[in-house]
């Protein structure tokens, strides 16, 4: 991406400034509106009202299980991404197609299914769900079921994110370092780990918006017993339900700030990321 | 494993692809196993009886209805919007662009109950709308526009690498031959764009399909009227009832995996058919 | 530490790569590998640094300082590689690649850090890049990183050196200047090294011995001097230089090309009518503007470029056959020929192969 393109034709003044009144219309109307609407009616009560929503102790253990949530589901996909990234940028084998198709799947599946089918499987009266009641483990209506449900919806980001650019790396720079002497931990974290940061930080922000924002799969597999099973998105749609507007919107603005943290970290790294792209496409002299 | 893939210095071969297909297996494979499994498990009466009694038809109808044009009219003002993106400068473009990605970002139930607080009676839409006698929410209005909210990302995000792509000679070759530029951007350059168009218009119906938090503050869920097909799948989990939830989420799953396999091979089609003709 | 492969082959899904090769480089040579793509010579290369492997069988086996290779861990076998396109790792300095064959070393024989940074200094100042120590790979032009890879490579003091078409990448100029500065380094240092490279110039000025290869076989090895002058097939003194190719046959004991006997054939043994292939290069063939001494070949000047140090002449012979000489800038001067005159050639040495079997089939 050395020049941008140049495009010498276009449309008559009168032309551009209307579609471009159009789409800052549009988009204004469609997406700014509710964004800055959730912290308006978040204040609208005024700011002590604001305060005391978002402390409430049923807010705060809100935070926190949608916190931890965030935390375990992030490191165990990690782990996951890292695990079938290597497999499959660095070895040929059959079926990898098959393997990548079966890593999408989650975008295809209504966040609703998503949590239904850890139901079937870890609910009471589930497959696994007779063992684990003799066991005494809980995963469904408790935390291990919203942990499943939210590693389901978000392990696809970073695994997605890592998967091209480890296939345009190759593996000439990994093949180089062990014919150096190096050990296959030194080799992944001295060589692969640097060339993959960025896109490893972009899918964790990504991942992480989804995780902390998820809301259809936890509700179906979390119970919603409040101070127990409940998120923060949760949370909120409690507060709604009980005609608590200002203190539902009053949380959901910790929700907004989240997206609009997101959206900042997604910008900077995207360009980041691109150049790590460029880099791997130059180096490896695949043009 | 020996023979399964070529020999190469390269560790880690058999325990980064175990754990990954294990992973999968516990993860995707099983529990979507479950759902066939008690999906199609039931007699076929059953099944039928979930499936195609009224209110279930409803919600079918209702969520293929809204959906359709709620990604209609995301591509129609999609294909502006990324037009203007991709071509045209203007102050606070990044801005408009970086605001595409919020549908993506926001949590539904935050965009859920932000659209209802906009649309409704006293809203700051919702209050222009009243005197006109339109009720943006409880009716499928408001699912509409939830909908469009929730697809638009997919379309521009969609269009704008092929606008990108586009190639500045053969517009000029148009203009050289004499073509007004409305001809020009009708007869070149949509088809040129179409098969980005089609594919995200699919991928966003496919979405807008499944959506569940955006949507059910706005629409006030009301069984036969406003009630879309993933809230009729809870309330029947919540009743207990998860033979006939297991029967509707078996259904759509597969719209969902049909629509986007169309998506896939349509694509794979046109790479192939621009390949011939280059 | 001398080299011995025995008995290789490769195949992959769709084709062989490598069959049954023998190959045996001595203790400080450096032997080149040398053919068009597919030849097999990268596989080779590939197999002997053991980063793949022959296809299994008892007779197959390689050697390096008379250890076999499979014996060992790739890690502990001391090979210094150096890629078409460098590897070199992107997010470390020039220093830092150099270093990094010391620095992985288990901590029982890990050099101090003192020792290493010695080591690398004295390397950076072999390759003569010391200002560029603290730079990244994406600052370098491709002859610079080119070097950075040499000496990464050697860093780790290998037992052998093994160099994957290494100027492959470069500028025609970049590439002349590293295989000079190769030549000297191993003149200075005598590492057992095998280069491969389809480029038969870099091949014959750089090598102490050339190997040939095509298809996956080997069809000679010898110094620069013999595979040139003495080619033991159809497939090497095509693949060398220009040639012309003229269609003879054996006619009571001589090879004679239509009319004109080519000269007296050293194996009487082969049967008259037989059919012969006769090579010929362009500066072995001289222009006779009279049929005396042995010019007897009848031709029409077609085209004359002035080609640098010679003067390339195109003729067109009697069976409207193409004719390539070179003439030097002098003898061209003293003919004074002109396009479409007549002229004869004189055939001064030539290259007879019977033809038993079918041509193998080369394209440049």
């Amino acid at each position: 991406m050395t020049t941008p393109k140049t495009f010498p034709h276009t449309e008559p003044k009168w032309m551009q400034n209307t579609l471009i009144a159009i789409s800052v219309g549009f988009v204004g109307l469609l997406i700014l509106l509710p964004v800055v609407a959730v912290f308006t009616e978040a204040l609208r009560k005024g700011l002590g009202f604001y305060w005391k929503s978002v402390s409430d102790p049923l807010a705060l253990s809100a935070l926190r299980l949608t916190l931890f949530t965030a935390v375990v589901t992030l490191a165990a996909n990690l782990v996951f991404a890292i695990a079938a990234s290597w497999c499959i940028a660095k070895f040929n084998f059959p079926g990898k197609n098959l393997l990548m198709t079966l890593i999408d799947i989650p975008f295809a599946v209504s966040p609703v299914i998503s949590g239904l089918i850890f139901i079937l499987v870890f609910g009471a009266r589930g497959w696994f769900g007779p063992a684990l009641h003799s066991a005494g483990l809980q995963i469904v209506f408790a935390t291990p079921g919203i942990i499943l449900a939210t590693v389901f919806v978000t392990f696809p980001f970073i695994a997605r994110e890592l998967i091209p650019l480890m296939q345009e790396q190759g593996t000439e720079e990994e093949e180089a370092a062990i014919l150096l002497g190096a050990s296959a931990w030194q080799t992944f974290l001295r060589v692969t780990l640097p060339n993959i940061r960025w896109a490893l930080v972009y899918g964790i922000v990504l991942a992480n918006a989804r995780a902390m924002g998820e809301f259809g799969a936890v509700s179906v597999v979390s119970g919603h017993v409040r101070g127990r099973t409940n998120t923060l998105p949760l949370h909120v749609e409690i507060l709604y339900n009980e005609y608590n507007f200002a203190a539902a919107f009053a949380v959901a603005s910790l929700l907004a700030l989240l997206a609009v943290v997101t959206l900042a970290a997604k910008a900077v790294l995207e360009w980041r990321l691109r150049v790590e792209q460029e880099s791997a496409v130059a180096e490896t002299g695949k043009a | 494993m020996q023979r399964l893939r070529e020999h190469t210095v390269i560790p880690g071969f058999g325990i980064s692809l175990g754990y990954t297909i294990s992973y999968l297996s516990l993860i995707v494979l099983i529990p979507l196993a479950a759902l066939v499994a008690k999906g199609t498990g039931q007699p076929w009466a059953e099944f039928s009886a979930a499936v195609f009694d009224s209110r279930t038809l409803a919600a079918w109808r209702l969520t293929f209805g809204t959906a359709f044009v709620a990604a209609l009219i995301d591509a129609a003002f999609g294909l502006v919007i990324a037009w203007t993106l991709v071509r045209y400068e203007f102050p606070g473009k990044r801005i408009v662009d970086a605001l595409i990605d919020v549908p993506f970002a926001l949590p539904t139930a935050v965009s859920g109950i932000a659209l209802t607080a906009i649309y409704s009676q006293n809203g700051w839409i919702g209050r222009w709308l009243q005197p006109l006698g339109i009720h943006a929410v409880f009716s499928p209005l408001g699912i509409v526009i939830a909908m469009t909210f929730i697809g638009l990302p997919f379309i521009v995000r969609s269009l704008q690498p092929s606008m990108e792509d586009l190639d500045p000679a053969t517009e000029a070759a148009a203009a050289l031959l004499g073509a007004p530029r409305m001809t020009a951007l009708r007869r070149v350059i949509l088809p040129a764009l179409q098969p980005a168009l089609v594919a995200g218009f699919v991928t966003a119906f496919a979405r807008c399909l499944g959506e569940y938090g955006s949507v059910i503050f706005i629409s006030g869920n009301m069984p036969m009227k406003t009630e879309i097909a993933s809230l009729l799948i809870v309330t029947k989990l919540e009743q207990y009832d998860y033979a006939g939830a297991s029967a509707i989420a078996l259904l759509m799953l597969v719209s969902s995996f049909l629509l986007l396999l169309a998506v896939n091979v349509g694509q794979w089609w046109a790479t192939r058919r621009q390949r011939e003709r280059e | 530490m001398a080299i011995d492969a025995r008995h290789v082959s490769k195949s992959f899904a769709q084709y062989t790569a490598l069959k049954d090769v023998n190959l045996r480089v001595n203790d400080g040579e450096l032997v080149a590998l040398l053919g068009p793509s597919g030849s097999g010579k990268t596989t080779l290369l590939r197999i002997i640094a053991g980063l793949d492997a022959p296809d299994p069988n008892p007779e197959t086996a390689v050697f390096v300082n008379d250890e076999e290779i499979s014996r060992k861990q790739v890690s502990e076998r001391k090979v210094g590689f150096v890629f078409q396109h460098y590897a070199l790792f992107r997010h470390m300095t020039v220093f830092e690649n150099i270093a990094f064959g010391l620095r992985v070393r288990p901590r029982k024989v890990r050099p101090s850090n003192d020792a290493i940074r010695s080591k690398v200094n004295e390397l950076l100042e072999l390759i003569q890049l010391g200002r560029w120590a603290a730079h990244y790979p994406s600052q370098l032009s491709g002859g610079q990183r080119q070097r950075v890879a040499l000496a990464r490579a050697l860093a780790i003091e290998p037992n052998i050196l093994l160099l994957d078409e290494p100027f492959g990448a470069l500028d025609a100029r970049v590439r002349q200047d590293l295989r000079r500065w190769l030549r000297n380094l191993h003149a200075k240092i005598h590492i057992t090294s095998v280069l491969v490279t389809h480029d038969q110039e870099e091949a014959l000025e750089v090598a102490d011995r050339v190997v040939i290869m095509n298809q996956g076989r080997i069809e000679q090895v010898g110094t620069p001097n013999e595979v040139f002058h003495n080619p033991a097939s159809e497939f090497v003194v095509t693949f060398l230089g220009n040639v012309n190719l003229f269609h003879g046959r054996v006619e009571s004991g001589q090879t004679v090309i239509g009319k004109v006997s080519v000269g007296q054939r050293q194996d009487s043994s082969v049967p008259d009518g037989k059919s012969a292939r006769v090579f010929v290069r362009p500066h072995e063939l001289e222009i006779e503007r009279q049929p005396l001494n042995g010019a007897d070949v009848r031709s029409r000047v077609a085209r004359i470029q002035s080609a640098g140090s010679i003067v390339r002449v195109e003729l067109i012979g009697e069976q409207s056959e193409a004719i390539n000489v070179d003439l030097t800038h002098d003898r061209y001067h003293e003919l004074g020929i002109q396009a479409g005159d007549e002229v004869f050639v004189r055939v001064r040495d030539a290259r007879v192969f019977v033809a038993e079997e079918p041509a193998v089939d080369y394209s440049i």
